[in-house]
């Protein structure tokens, strides 16, 4: 039985230093999963779920950095 | 033909920047209304999916003719919105914001009457005039309005914005269209209740047969029933009166801000008497409502 | 929402108008002490939020230091249709010559308030109406002028009264406009007013309800009335699976999951929104189900919330399964409530698809919803199946199990 996760979001190694871009990631998602952490880009685990699958983090790395990865 | 809105109607969005109004303003623009700005004060020279966003409405009154202004602005800024939209001349107003005191939804109301413009609402999805033109969030996007609304010629008025949603579905799956559907707003105190949109619907050729969402408190069923009394088109009516348990339950409160049974007068029970007294068709389930209706129709 | 006898003229007080002194108690020695410093005949009135106190007994006079000690027990354990009193007010017996009646409400009809008077208060005033139309007046008052005397004297005028009288009742009656047009009141009534032997005239018993939706605004005087949050003055007290219920939907802002209330039946419902839940409870209902409570979901709540509260009402002792049904939604997401649904029962305990006897959401993102349902092995339908035709499904499945 899965055990009631529903979204998991990747970042890549290569874009967590980046601040400028750390900076619009976290503006973006409406449903606030990334922080700054140590310096580094990070997603916060207790709101995955809140994912609205809206794509606006994606739209701005424009690449595979990020990834949404739906559990079910 | 429809009431109220047209493929022609032109209309802004008053507090167009806030989360819900911007994602609203998509879904209209998709679904083909004409939606040619919106106000947020300070917001002067932005745009908002290809829209300009202007500080006043007169900004826009000025220059052209404005048949309409959707509301979606915190409870607090309400009545200074739709008494902006009033006051520059626009004459039909859907309020979408809920939890509006009573006092000054009477207010707005009132001076609606003096300048001869109507409201629909407060707290409601506003009105559809299906593959013509929908003025508020009713149906959400274009893609899921077109599947839940289909042209026809059945008049929808309801308590409750989801409920019209749910009606119209059960129209289409049986074959029926919709004419023009309105969640006229659950509140005690609206723009436009049941009685008052009914000559514009007895008015329209189109419009065949009236499905309505009722719900217990308030006299709003009980003004409908005289009101078809009295007129001479005889359309069809079929309603469905939901929150029977409540009958048992004086002065608790469920459902909307309107749904407070407090009388007899305001009970369920008595509703359905009232509305059958009047000929109209009162039936048990949602999707009764299709069948009745081709029934009377035909 | 309602406030007590003692909290309406408190407010009437504030704006001038005449009320008996006294006090109120919480125990018998305290209405003794009112009655000793008050030195005559009093009244003692049960503070209840229910009509028929005289009828119930929660009204007595006494003249007397232990008749007043006895019936201020008495009425204080008196329950008056289920409703249990705060406390009770010990006023002076007052020398009435005549008794009035004076109301503003709203008129849902015209959309404005109206002033109701009567020169015939004390005794049920629909009754009036009726058996002696003249003796009662209509008044509207503009929502949009500003108020002044002559509206209240119209309506004392209209019933054929003159002289001093109409300008000492028509002050009163200017008064109780302007509390109701302040506070955001939906009712404001005094019955009766009692003229006294001395010609003078007063607030006997006064009755005022709030709009609930304007609460916010009148934060300060529900502090000097000392009315906390959690104070609903519904019809009954919450219990305890109803503040719980508050609670998840006070969590964040998104969305609404709330309205819980509490019914004793062993079916949990997740149900929404506003229409869908009334139209839903119904068919669960006519189904032969028993609701173990009632709720409202809307507005796209945050799967946080959804879990909460589904976690809130799976957990319920008696609950054995849960319907999870609404209207076709548009702004509600589907797949967000199926997210936080099978969380909730997951964080509770349970298997999703022991627990959920049936999953009822059409409408936007369904297709994400469905996947998420699928893997978790729950039964869904989709707008095919009729809300009433869904919880059918849900009742005759508590039904085989038993
Ligand atoms: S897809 Fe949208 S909601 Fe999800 S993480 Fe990206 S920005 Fe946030």
């Amino acid at each position: 039985m899965p055990n009631g996760m529903f979204i998991n979001v990747i970042i890549q190694d290569k874009i967590k230093k980046n601040k400028e871009l750390a900076k619009k990631i976290i503006e973006v998602c409406p449903v606030d999963i990334f922080e700054l952490k140590d310096n580094e880009l990070n997603t916060k685990e207790e709101f995955l779920d809140e994912c609205t699958l809206c794509d606006l983090c994606i739209n701005i790395v424009k690449d595979d950095s990020i990834i949404i990865k739906k559990l079910y | 033909m429809s009431i109220l809105i047209d493929e022609g109607s032109k209309f802004i969005i008053q507090g167009i920047t806030g989360r819900e109004a911007v994602t609203m303003a998509k879904e209209l623009i998709d679904y083909g209304s004409k939606l040619v700005g919106g106000v947020t004060p300070g917001k002067k020279g932005r745009e908002v999916h290809g829209v300009p966003v202007e500080d006043t409405v007169k900004a826009f009154t000025d220059n052209q003719k404005i048949d309409g202004s959707i509301i979606v602005v915190p409870p607090a800024f309400t009545t200074d919105a739709v008494m902006e939209a009033l006051d520059a001349g626009i004459k039909l107003i859907v309020v979408v914001t809920e939890r509006i005191p009573r006092k000054q939804v009477a207010q707005f109301v009132e001076f609606a009457q003096q300048q001869n413009a109507r409201i629909i609402g407060p707290n409601c999805l506003g009105i559809i005039s299906p593959g013509k033109s929908k003025m508020g969030g009713i149906g959400g996007s274009a893609e899921a309005t077109k599947r839940a609304f289909v042209p026809g010629n059945i008049g929808i008025m309801s308590r409750s914005g989801g409920m019209t949603v749910e009606i119209a579905n059960s129209l289409s799956s049986s074959g029926l269209g919709v004419s023009t559907a309105i969640s006229i707003g659950g509140d005690v105190i609206i723009g436009s209740s049941y009685a008052e949109l009914m000559p514009l619907f007895d008015q329209d050729n189109d419009t065949k047969g009236i499905a309505i969402y009722s719900e217990p408190g308030g006299r709003a069923e009980i003004l409908l029933a005289e009101y078809v009394k009295k007129s001479n088109r005889k359309l069809p009516i079929v309603a469905f009166m939901a929150g029977k348990f409540m009958d048992a339950m004086p002065g608790m409160r469920f459902g909307h801000a309107g749904t407070i049974v407090e009388g007899k007068a305001d009970t369920t029970e008595e509703k359905i008497i009232r509305m059958q007294e009047a000929g109209i068709t009162v039936v048990e389930r949602i999707e009764e409502i299709p069948m009745k209706l081709k029934e009377l129709i035909s | 929402m309602r406030f007590y006898e003692y909290e309406s003229k408190q407010v009437l007080k504030k704006f001038n108008i005449t009320i008996p002194s006294g006090g109120i108690a919480t125990n018998p020695d305290d209405a003794m002490k009112i009655h000793k410093e008050l030195n005559c005949e009093v009244v003692i009135k049960s503070q209840v939020l229910s009509g028929g106190r005289m009828k119930a007994g929660g009204v007595k006079f006494s003249a007397n230091y232990e008749t007043t000690k006895k019936y201020t027990e008495e009425i204080l354990a008196l329950t008056i249709n289920n409703l249990k009193p705060v406390c009770v007010i010990v006023e002076p017996k007052s020398g009435i010559s005549q008794e009035y009646y004076a109301a503003i409400t709203w008129d849902g009809v015209e959309k404005k308030p109206v002033l109701i008077f009567s020169d015939m208060g004390g005794i049920d005033i629909e009754e009036v109406a009726e058996k002696y139309p003249s003796h009662v007046s209509r008044t509207h008052l503009s929502n949009l002028k500003p108020i002044y005397d002559y509206s209240a004297k119209i309506a004392v005028s209209n019933v054929g009264i003159t002289g001093k009288d109409l300008n000492s009742l028509s002050r009163m009656l200017k008064g109780l406009i302007d509390i109701f047009n302040k506070y955001d009141l939906t009712l404001a009534e005094i019955n009766p007013i009692a003229k006294l032997n001395d010609g003078s005239f007063i607030a006997l018993d006064g009755h005022m309800d709030m709009e609930a939706e304007a609460r916010n605004y009148h934060q300060d005087l529900l502090t000097e009335l000392n009315i906390n949050k959690e104070d609903t003055r519904q019809s009954r007290p919450p219990t305890q699976f109803e503040i719980d219920g508050a609670a998840v939907d006070a969590q964040d802002t998104r969305g609404v999951a709330g309205n819980v209330t509490e019914f004793s039946g062993n079916l949990g419902l997740i149900i929404g929104a506003g229409g869908g839940s009334l139209t839903l409870f119904d068919a669960v209902t006519n189904a032969g189900g028993k609701p173990a409570n009632y709720c409202e979901i809307g507005g796209n709540p945050s799967v946080k919330k959804t879990a909460e509260l589904t976690k809130l009402i799976v957990s319920k002792p008696g609950v054995e399964k849960i319907a999870v049904m609404m209207n076709v939604v548009s702004n509600t997401r589907v797949d967000i409530v199926a997210r936080g649904v099978i969380k909730g029962v997951i964080e509770a305990g349970f298997k999703p698809k022991d627990k959920i006897t049936i999953f009822r959401i059409p409408g936007s993102w369904e297709e994400e919803g469905f996947k998420i349902l699928n893997k978790y092995e729950v039964e869904y339908v989709d707008r095919t199946v009729s809300m009433y035709e869904a919880a059918n499904i849900s009742v005759k499945k508590m039904q085989e199990e038993q």
